[in-house]
């Protein structure tokens, strides 16, 4: 089945407010801006509500956000359903003691870290971004989460490009996401 | 007055809940950790209606919020008041035509950035980050916003700095906090 919801009315006014900006960051790259999106208090409204009808029956105790667009739909999906949020951060934001997983870029290598203790084992994780392209930022945060013994249930993104592949790169675990961008 | 004890425990909580870890980013640095709030369900609920409740009738149609732990606070708030959610974010990561605003750190200058067109003229913005020092980066945001003729109602933090003088630095602008970090 689809992790995609293209048959629900609020989708459409979603997909309108999402922009393309050719050549960025780089040329050749179409980046998906969400930020049209946050201009629209409906749709904003109506991108959470959908998220959180999906995910508030499901047990979570921990929505995991991945810096920094993460860090704007996790919040408001965490204190909808009552769990924790928890924030996966760029190298040496978090100030205490972290774990960390290094992955792979197009060129080079970067790097998300956690809070030790922030995540209980056994406890039922939704990690979410704005988007998924490759996958790799993803696949760190869910490792990172395994890393301490937490389950996670899903990961769920405004936005997929499925011509990156990214969901296949997910071990089998679970994307829910609103918008595909072709 | 029962609303204000009510208040109070709710303030209580939410001090608590903030952890303080010395020496972090560098010594001498006594760093006010909200990431501990987050993971206390309830107190983060609590910050985010104290906010709302103080912002819900006053005409506010724009929440800025600043990279990259305003992003966990604004949108929450946004949400629940019906106003837009614009973030203001370090350089080169808001694609599209952006306005920018430069301003001092401790040692060397930074820069923030803000899109073209995310706000009108006229419009009552309220500014959100998880803390205030000096007052510098709030300042830029002020800046940024006023040079696009809005007009910023109110700066809103979850903890205050009062030896660092961050209030007096924003001059005739109002500060909302919820809690001093002595």
């Amino acid at each position: 089945m689809s992790g995609c919801r293209d048959e629900d009315p609020r989708i459409h006014g979603i997909k309108t407010k999402i922009g393309v900006v050719p050549n960025f960051p780089k040329p050749g790259i179409m980046f998906q801006d969400i930020t049209p999106l946050l201009l629209d208090p409906k749709a904003f409204k109506d991108a959470i509500d959908l998220f959180v009808e999906r995910f508030k029956d499901n047990n979570i105790s921990v929505v995991a956000g991945i810096e920094a667009r993460g860090f704007i739909f996790g919040p408001p999906i965490a204190l909808a359903i009552g769990a924790k949020f928890v924030p996966l951060r760029k190298p040496r934001k978090l100030p205490g003691e972290v774990i960390f997983e290094e992955y792979v870029l197009e060129y080079g290598s970067d790097c998300l870290e956690m809070h030790l203790g922030a995540v209980e084992p056994g406890e039922r994780v939704l990690v979410v971004d704005d988007l998924i392209a490759t996958g790799g930022t993803l696949c760190a945060a869910m490792n990172l989460l395994e890393r301490v013994g937490a389950v996670v249930v899903e990961c769920a993104c405004l936005i997929e490009l499925p011509e990156l592949k990214g969901r296949g790169r997910l071990n089998g675990k679970p994307l829910y996401v609103l918008v595909e961008y072709q | 007055m029962a609303s204000e004890d009510c208040q109070d425990a709710r303030i209580a909580r939410i001090a608590a809940a903030i952890r303080a870890i010395p020496n972090f980013p560098k010594p001498g640095i006594l760093f006010q950790d909200i990431t501990t709030l987050l993971l206390d369900t309830r107190a983060f609920r609590d910050t985010i209606d104290l906010f709302v409740e103080r912002y819900k009738d006053k005409d506010i149609s724009v929440v800025a919020g600043i990279e990259a732990r305003g992003f966990i606070f604004g949108p929450p708030v946004a949400l629940a008041i019906g106003a837009k959610f614009v973030p203001l974010r370090k350089p080169n990561k808001l694609p599209g035509e952006v306005i920018s605003e430069e301003y001092s750190l401790e040692y060397g200058k930074d820069k923030m950035e803000m899109h073209v067109g995310a706000v009108q003229a006229g419009e009552r913005a309220l500014v959100i980050d998880d803390l205030i020092a000096t007052g510098g980066t709030l300042c830029a945001a002020i800046s940024l916003l006023e040079r696009v003729a809005v007009h910023v109602v109110e700066c809103a933090c979850v903890i205050e700095l009062p030896e660092l003088k961050g209030r007096e630095r924003l001059g005739d602008k109002p500060l909302f906090v919820l809690v001093d970090a002595a």
